[in-house]
């Protein structure tokens, strides 16, 4: 089982859109809110080198923005 | 060889899908997402039948509809190109290819670009497209938004909550927004607004530092590590822009059957030049131009 970190912010559509995708598809993750954890803010700016929600960390593959495709292939999900 | 394939799984192309499922069309849809803006609207209160829902659980609804018929979707799967072959036509993905007699573009529209020096370069470091998203990274920052109408007053609002200082930088001479939120933003000591400003080139080193602005012929250096592009939107016609006729706006030119002006090909919802982008003109686009497909598939079948 993979693990997956989505750092978010409770207002972001598509950080929701990502985490729908991953439930529907029975993926666990630990979601880490960035608007008010700023150390993890940081911690996801370093990681990813950019700024800007969401963010996934799936067993160390980043992945930023909405990206249905590369989530899919990082998590070997058929389809 | 599918009949159609449906391109874009907005409100536009999911109910394309349903109408085709329902003339039981051998159909595939391909999307990046489901759902495609509706799915990142917050308040939608125009949709007939609900007072009240939010975008994602409205999404959810057309997709729950949509998975009824057991249509064949390839979600998560890009188009990289489009080819008209001899009476059908070939769409190429990042992964295969797929065949169709016919096909409808429901591809949607994105925000608009500035095209300006820096902005690709520094997207998603410190440029960004969606407020509601990123807004709460720039806290005690000091930040740019450019635009001038409600999108770019939502922005401004948002951010007066989080951000140390907002520069509103505005091509026109007054707001095209709101009034309520007008009000708001110019009662606000964080915000400085510029008028008559046009945004010039964004420059950072690995994040952004800095914009260039030029007002009635002088330019200026704000310090900034945000600049929020709150501009429009145009339509994601670019794969189609060599195929079919599309307008000044870059709209993809249907008739009131939805038809483009190669035969076979139709469009709807916000990639087409149809007037009024809503999710139910969307929806009800994405239906004529499936019983339109269903219409040519008839004749030349």
């Amino acid at each position: 089982m993979a693990t997956v970190k989505v750092y978010s912010t409770p207002t972001c559509p598509y950080c929701r859109m990502v985490k729908d995708f991953l439930k529907q598809n029975k993926i666990e993750f630990e979601n880490i809110d960035v608007a008010t954890n700023t150390e993890a803010a940081r911690e996801m700016v370093t990681k990813s080198g950019q700024m800007a929600v969401p963010v996934l960390d799936i067993d160390g593959t980043i992945i930023v923005g909405a990206d249905l495709g590369a989530i899919k292939k990082a998590l070997h999900l058929e389809g | 060889m599918h009949d159609l394939i449906i391109i874009g799984a907005g409100p536009a192309g999911i109910t394309a899908a349903i109408y085709a499922a329902r003339k039981k069309l051998n159909l595939l849809v391909i999307t990046k997402n489901i759902g495609g803006q509706a799915a990142i609207s917050a308040d939608i209160e125009n949709y007939t039948g609900y007072q009240y829902i939010s975008g994602p659980e409205l999404v959810k609804k057309f997709e729950e509809h949509m998975r009824e018929f057991n249509i064949e979707a390839k979600v998560g799967e890009a188009v990289v190109g489009v080819e008209k072959m001899n009476g059908t036509f070939r769409v190429k993905t990042d992964k295969e290819t797929h065949e169709s007699k016919t096909l409808i573009l429901a591809t949607g529209a994105k925000p608009r670009t500035l095209n300006i020096l820096g902005e690709k370069k520094f997207k998603n470091r410190g440029v960004t497209y969606c407020a509601t998203c990123d807004a709460p990274l720039f806290a005690n920052m000091d930040v740019a938004v450019v635009g001038g109408g409600n999108s770019a007053l939502d922005a401004t609002l948002q951010l007066m909550k989080i951000a140390n200082k907002i520069y509103l930088i505005n091509i026109n001479p007054s707001f095209r927004g709101d009034e309520v939120m007008i009000e708001k933003v110019e009662k606000s000591d964080k915000v400085e607004t510029l008028f008559n400003t046009n945004a010039l080139e964004i420059l950072g080193d690995k994040m952004v530092t800095e914009i260039k602005v030029e007002k009635e012929g002088k330019r200026k250096i704000l310090n900034v590590q945000g600049v929020f592009v709150e501009i429009g939107y145009v339509a994601n016609s670019d794969l189609v822009a060599n195929l079919v006729e599309l307008n000044k706006r870059g709209e993809v030119v249907v008739d009131e059957h939805r038809r483009t002006n190669v035969p076979g090909i139709f469009a709807a919802g916000d990639v087409s030049n149809a007037p009024y982008k809503q999710i139910v003109t969307a929806a009800g686009d994405g239906a004529k131009a499936a019983l339109s497909a269903y219409e040519y598939l008839s004749r030349v079948r």
